[in-house]
């Protein structure tokens, strides 16, 4: 059996809007049904049998077990496209790109979309959990008697719903908590910081300004480009901001330099170079290789295993297999969960003993240009709907390398779980 | 935006009223449907000096038409068709009242007179003038037609082909055009393979498709077989979406007015497209103040989107690769742009400019592997922007014409169809308005 690269043909994503914004309204199926019409649309793919939908969301309703399939029966695809989810926390969108590229390097697919979808303002509320285990004990019970006695274990306390939250449920601690320790065991500085958030919010601006998204973005529910986005940021606003993570004199995360909770999804449509040029539909780059990898974030190291630093394990794995150096890329795209989780990163691979220590590496893996690191802004001015994201990225960097008349991207999210998802594009 | 009036007018009581007090009686025009036959009824052909063409009735029988040559004098007749081409002097035109005046009076519901004639050339002043008469004559009785029949002129240069043409102007696509003349050239016009799919195969392009008239210019070139390509502003692109999913199109996000939208454009064919055939410029806005109290930002964007843009595409087209053999560009002029408005010198500017732009530019067209270029001018047609003018305004509106309604973006959309078409090779340079013969303008 042949392997072959899949290609990215294009993507499509809906403007990302605050939490309790324009979308507060509109449901992850919503989106992404919209999302996936946008594509249709773009691409001509009306009533077109794809090989498979392939998306996730963080954020999931219990009724939404078959979300995609659900969106794709809503959508003017043909309704024979097999679809199912995926869920990897915030690296479940560039998850599902792997998997569809994967399925279509072996054959088993000529074309398909991934993508993901979340929301944190139609998000699911449960009720209490000893309520739960209550109403549980009562439908087991096979007599009035039992279950009015397992009704009785009713408490008022119990009517208090449960909200999701981003907290790590085996330390309880939230993820902006987990990443100030990251970035104080670091020594990543608050300026640092503040410079790379305004270097995003310059880049997105300055993209949207030259029409970079004009084939990206589909307008949504009025909103026609990021919520979040600030092209005015500065330093000295940013200065101005508390903080919002850390404790004391050594905290320096604020909220103008971690992404806001947001609302949102992304698409991208991936084929075979035959079922590209089938449909007359011009190719922007191609999945080269991925990899996964994970931190024991609760036992381990302070400095090496914080709960978002698993990307930095991913990379060199996958530049070994790939014959390739930190060097070997003309764009760089790492989710900027928080501005420190980007410089810690950087810091990681550019730190020799911690190469060696822990990467098995005989000196530092490296450091990038700046220049070339998340071009067109990232998460903290474009948002970060979790499973959105890695749609984002892979659209916008498949579109830039092919804009730059060919190269190598190499993409890094970190995700909840102290997990990480790496990938290489090339065009 | 429903037309009440409309609709009440053509119940039994609304009509009864309206006929004793005197109110305009417009009626429920007829429009095309796929598969309908080209007329409700039998059409009645005859030429000035008394003896029908055998050519044109069998252009007609080849349509499908229940075509005849005598008026048995009580048949009822959905159309009817004068060959007035031999017209050369005054004392012929009398032809035209013996052949029409009888079976005028049993003209169907939306029925249509139309009428051939020889575009003055400036060779014979007798001739010319006599001929320039039909003009007078198919305009007078345009406005005294009812009922939803219309009176329209071809004007036929030597070697034209007839047929596409006079296929359109008898067709229920031509509802809302009334007392127009429209000259058909040689051009080559070929036929196409299917009249139910006259753009099968082709590769079109409209600009603002995303409402009003230009969703239903792409619906129309949709409909008749052409892969459309559906362009507007990034920020029209929800509802650009809906109008592609509605029609099976693809949608491009592009502002026409921006400086390097001639060559995203040229990009975009190359890639995605095997070139272009049909290039429909849409895309318009409005900024209405009086001249006095005009700011520079208003003057300059109506210029920039309505008419600037269109010249720079154009010539990048031209200039290109992309254009293809035989292609045709219509561009949305307006009456407005031939009547003037008040509160609109900007918008008037441009669309009497697009109008000079189709006349100058036909005959480089023409160079392009005998392209053409034509403008579609719309009189008053109920839209999303005449829908929020003030009631008693649109009211009044509406009635101005012969057919006394506002047309639908659907009449604007069959013209420029019809004019995107192969058989309609033979049109070029020309404005064609859809405006129910509204009274301004001429």
């Amino acid at each position: 059996m042949s392997v072959r690269r899949a290609a990215v043909i294009g993507g499509n994503r809906i403007p990302f809007a605050r939490s309790n914004g324009p979308y507060a309204r509109a449901s992850n199926q919503d989106m992404l049904t919209a999302t996936i019409d946008g594509l249709v649309a773009r691409f001509g793919l009306q009533d077109e049998r794809l090989g498979e939908v392939v998306v996730g969301a963080v954020l999931k309703h219990s009724r939404d077990f078959n979300l995609t399939r659900e969106a794709v029966l809503g959508s003017k695809l043909s309704p024979d496209t097999p679809a199912y989810d995926v869920q990897q926390a915030c690296g479940t969108g560039l998850e599902t790109v792997i998997v569809v590229a994967n399925k279509i390097a072996l054959g088993q697919l000529e074309s398909g979309v991934a993508g993901g979808v979340d929301t944190t303002s139609d998000a699911p509320i449960a009720i209490h959990e000893d309520l739960r285990a209550v109403l549980l004990e009562a439908r087991r019970a096979t007599s009035i008697g039992g279950r009015l006695k397992a009704l009785s274990g009713v408490r008022p306390r119990q009517l208090v719903p449960a909200v999701p939250s981003n907290s790590e449920p085996r330390t309880g601690m939230s993820m902006g908590e987990h990443q100030a320790v990251t970035t104080l065991e670091w020594g990543i500085s608050r300026a640092a910081q503040d410079e790379l958030a305004v270097a995003s919010h310059h880049n997105l601006a300055a993209a949207y300004e030259r029409g970079f998204f004009d084939d990206l973005v589909t307008p949504f529910l009025g909103l026609t480009r990021d919520q979040n986005l600030r092209p005015d940021s500065s330093l000295d606003k940013l200065a101005e901001l508390t903080t919002v993570f850390g404790r004391g004199e050594s905290a320096t995360m604020t909220a103008g330099n971690s992404t806001p909770l947001s609302d949102g999804a992304a698409t991208v449509l991936l084929a075979s170079d035959e079922w590209a040029a089938e449909h007359r539909l011009p190719v922007l780059a191609h999945v080269v290789d991925a990899e996964t990898s994970a931190v024991d974030y609760v036992h381990g190291d302070r400095k090496a295993d914080g709960l978002l630093m698993a990307p930095v394990y991913a990379l060199p794995r996958l530049l070994a297999r790939n014959k390739l150096s930190l060097g070997d890329f003309d764009c760089y795209e790492i989710h900027e969960a928080f501005a420190s989780t980007v410089l810690a990163t950087l810091a990681a691979w550019a730190d020799g003993a911690f190469c060696r220590q822990h990467l098995g590496l005989t000196g530092a893996l490296g450091s990038i240009e700046r220049t070339k690191l998340n071009v067109n802004g990232s998460s903290l001015a474009a948002g970060h709907p979790f499973a959105a994201t890695g749609g984002r990225i892979v659209a916008g960097l498949a579109k830039q390398l092919c804009q730059n008349g060919g190269g190598r991207g190499l993409i890094s999210i970190c995700a909840a779980g102290g997990q990480g998802v790496a990938a290489i594009l090339e065009a | 935006m429903n037309d009440r009036y409309l609709g009440l007018v053509n119940t039994q009581i609304g009509s009864a009223l309206a006929s004793r007090v005197g109110l305009p009686r417009p009626a429920v025009l007829r429009r095309y449907q796929a598969g309908a036959p080209l007329l409700a009824g039998p059409v009645l052909l005859g030429s000035i000096s008394g003896t029908a063409p055998p050519a044109l009735a069998g252009l007609l029988a080849g349509a499908g038409a229940d075509t005849r040559t005598t008026d048995a004098g009580d048949v009822a007749w959905a159309g009817l068709v004068l060959d007035a081409t031999e017209v050369s002097a005054p004392d012929q035109l009398a032809g035209a009242r013996t052949f029409l005046a009888g079976p005028l009076r049993r003209l169907m519901p939306c029925g249509r007179v139309l009428v051939l004639a020889r575009p003055a050339d400036g060779t014979d002043v007798t001739v010319d003038a006599s001929r320039q008469a039909l003009d007078g004559i198919v305009r007078s009785l345009a406005k005294e037609l009812q009922r939803g029949a219309t009176a329209n002129l071809l004007l036929i240069e030597q070697g034209a082909s007839l047929e596409s043409g006079v296929r359109f102007f008898l067709s229920g696509k031509s509802a809302y055009i009334d007392g127009q003349s429209l000259r058909l050239g040689a051009g080559p016009a070929p036929p196409p393979t299917d009249w139910n799919r006259p753009l099968a195969g082709k590769t079109a392009l409209v600009t603002g498709a995303a409402r009003g008239i230009g969703a239903a210019i792409a619906g129309v070139l949709a409909r008749d077989g052409a892969r459309v390509v559906l362009a507007d502003l990034p920020q029209a692109g929800e509802a650009l979406v809906k109008v592609a999913n509605r029609i099976g199109a693809t949608t491009l996000h592009l502002d026409v007015a921006a400086p390097d939208a001639p060559e995203r454009l040229l990009t975009y064919l190359a890639a995605h497209t095997d070139g272009l055939d049909v290039l429909i410029h849409n895309a318009g806005i409005t900024r209405d103040k009086l001249l006095v109290n005009m700011a520079a930002e208003q003057w300059d964007s109506v210029l920039a989107v309505n008419l600037i843009s269109q010249l720079r595409i154009n010539a990048a087209l031209l200039g290109g690769e992309q254009l293809r053999a035989q292609a045709r560009v219509v561009c949305l002029s307006s009456t407005t742009g031939l009547a003037g408005n008040r509160g609109q010198t900007n918008y008037g500017a441009t669309k009497a400019g697009v109008i000079g732009l189709v006349r100058s530019a036909a005959r480089e067209f023409t160079a392009h592997a005998d392209s053409t270029i034509n403008a579609v001018a719309p009189g008053f047609i109920d839209t999303e922007m005449t829908a929020r003018m003030p009631m008693a305004t649109r009211e009044v509106a509406r009635r101005l014409s012969s057919l006394q309604q506002a047309g639908l973006p659907v009449d604007v959309a069959e013209a420029v169809g019809w004019l995107s078409s192969s058989g309609a090779g033979g049109v070029n340079g020309q404005v064609l308005r859809v405006c129910g013969q509204n009274l301004v303008g001429a």
